[in-house]
């Protein structure tokens, strides 16, 4: 699994961070910033998919590989 | 409403333009006997009915089952309301055709001797692209998440303190006002601390967001004199920091840059009002109206005692059931909107609300649904103007249902609720019996 985030889209709701710490971090401005390349272990899929289907304006996919 | 209006629902308003050099203008004069009671919301929408607050959830249901995204009103001057999810979102992301200049729907419009846009008088809220981006990185960096959960602490010492204050409890017997006695003082004593603004002033706080939202029917004269108050209540504020510096958001506001600049007087005080204004009602709502929720609901209370994890989900589900918070934007030029003929100046509500409740993106969306897992709500909007002070808000929320339940595990309604009236939608009595003590 492979997360994806659109910083155009995000406007810093800290869902993603609050949800999937693992795979999120914000910035000093509260903006979201990907951890690492993407890549999902199996272990935080879950939580992976709880960032994606918080997100208010849509900014953060999920795909396969 | 679903394609076009219908010419015969009333006649066509009367509209002038705005005079040249006025601070506000009546776009059709002030007429008490246009405002009473709605008879047809999606034709004669009025959120400032105060029947409408209590019964939001049933009025926007009913419009959305009769197949009406957009409703309508001459109030206030012509006025539009999306209902939808996508036809708020759609209004939130169109920065071309829906300005921000004012977000708070009166009878009177700013005029041309007010800021003008893209700046407005409270940035960056009424502020529009290009300049919104520059006036909203001032502030983020003070509400940014790492910034605002260090204030943890002193907000659960302040809930503690004003459920203690509440005396002696009898189970069973003994009746507060959740509103008054708890809700009403939280968000504001925290805001007037990061501002560094005397705590003996906390009353005068809320009568200056009681003006500013839940008076938009006054007289313009009148709003202005209001207006005019808490200008003069900032600029002795400021002017106390300048004489006595101290760490806090006034004197970040003070220093900071734009443009290698520092910020103009008019600059600085609009965002003051903003951080006062915007922070207050809106979280003492989302506080007032989750206890209410939870003084009905005794199964989501007893979960939320016995399971406090479970408050990761539970806290977006209180955001998204009564999100507080209704924008507004104003159409910068005419435009045709999901079939509605907007002209320029018209009024734009942005029920963030009733999108939370829209069946389309939300599963069961008017049942409040505890551990909801997949919760896209916009209870703090969408698009760039998300509310800035959200981190502090959701910390807000959380620790004060938190601290209220960890003291009393069972309560219920003891009375009539009254409601807020205008744009922010919340109790503003919440009689609750205490059944149990911790």
């Amino acid at each position: 699994m492979r997360v994806h985030l659109d910083v155009e889209k995000c406007q810093g709701h800290n869902r993603c961070y609050a949800l999937a710490p693992e795979l999120f971090d914000v910035d000093d401005y509260g903006q979201a910033v990907l951890l690492g390349n993407g890549s999902v272990s199996p272990d935080l899929e879950d939580k992976a998919r709880l960032a994606a289907s918080n997100c208010p304006e849509y900014a953060i996919t999920i795909t396969d590989s | 409403m679903t394609d076009t209006i219908d010419p015969t629902i009333s006649e066509p308003l009367a509209l002038s333009d705005s005079p040249e050099n006025a601070i506000a203008w009546e776009r059709v004069p002030y007429n008490a006997a246009d405002y009473g009671p709605v008879s047809d919301f999606a034709t004669d929408f009025d959120h400032a009915d105060k029947e409408y607050n209590p019964n939001a959830p049933e009025v926007w249901k009913e419009l959305r089952d009769s197949g009406c995204p957009v409703a309508h009103s001459d109030r206030y001057g012509g006025m539009w309301t999306p209902i939808t999810h996508e036809a708020v979102q759609d209004v939130a992301y169109d920065t071309e055709n829906f300005t921000s200049r004012s977000v708070v729907v009166s009878h009177a419009r700013p005029g041309d001797a007010a800021i003008p846009a893209p700046i407005g008088v409270v940035p960056p809220i009424s502020s529009d692209p290009p300049f919104h981006n520059l006036a909203r990185r001032l502030l983020l960096p003070p509400f940014a998440p790492k910034q605002i959960e260090p204030w943890e602490d002193e907000i659960r010492a302040l809930c503690t303190r004003l459920l203690d204050e509440m005396g002696d409890i009898t189970p069973g017997d003994t009746v507060v006002d959740a509103a008054i006695q708890y809700a009403q003082h939280i968000p504001v004593n925290v805001i007037g601390r990061m501002l560094g603004f005397p705590e003996a002033d906390e009353a005068l706080f809320r009568e200056f967001v009681h003006n500013t939202l839940e008076t938009i029917n006054a007289p313009t004269a009148d709003r202005q004199e209001n207006f005019q108050k808490l200008d003069a209540y900032l600029d002795a504020q400021v002017q106390d920091h300048i004489d006595n510096p101290r760490e806090d958001l006034t004197d970040y506001l003070l220093n900071v840059e734009l443009g290698g600049e520092k910020l103009s007087q008019e600059h600085v005080r609009g965002s003051m009002v903003l951080l006062l204004i915007a922070g207050i009602d809106t979280t003492w709502s989302a506080i007032g109206s989750s206890l209410w929720h939870l003084a009905q609901t005794p199964a989501d209370l007893e979960r939320l005692h016995d399971e406090p994890e479970v408050m990761t989900f539970a806290l977006e589900e209180f955001l998204r059931a009564y999100a507080p918070v209704t924008m507004a934007r104003m159409v910068a030029k005419d435009v045709d909107f999901h079939g509605c003929p907007m002209k320029k100046d018209d009024w734009v509500l942005l029920p963030f609300p009733a999108a939370n409740r829209d069946p389309r993106v939300f599963e069961d969306a008017d049942q409040f649904i505890i551990d909801r897992e997949s919760n896209r709500h916009a209870a703090f909007g969408l698009g760039i103007h998300r509310c800035l002070g959200s981190n502090l808000a959701r910390l807000e929320l959380k620790v004060a249902i938190e601290e209220f339940v960890k003291r009393f595990p069972k309560f219920e309604l003891a009375g009539d609720v009254s409601w807020s009236v205008g744009q922010i939608r919340g109790p503003r009595a919440l009689p609750v019996r205490i059944l149990e003590t911790a």
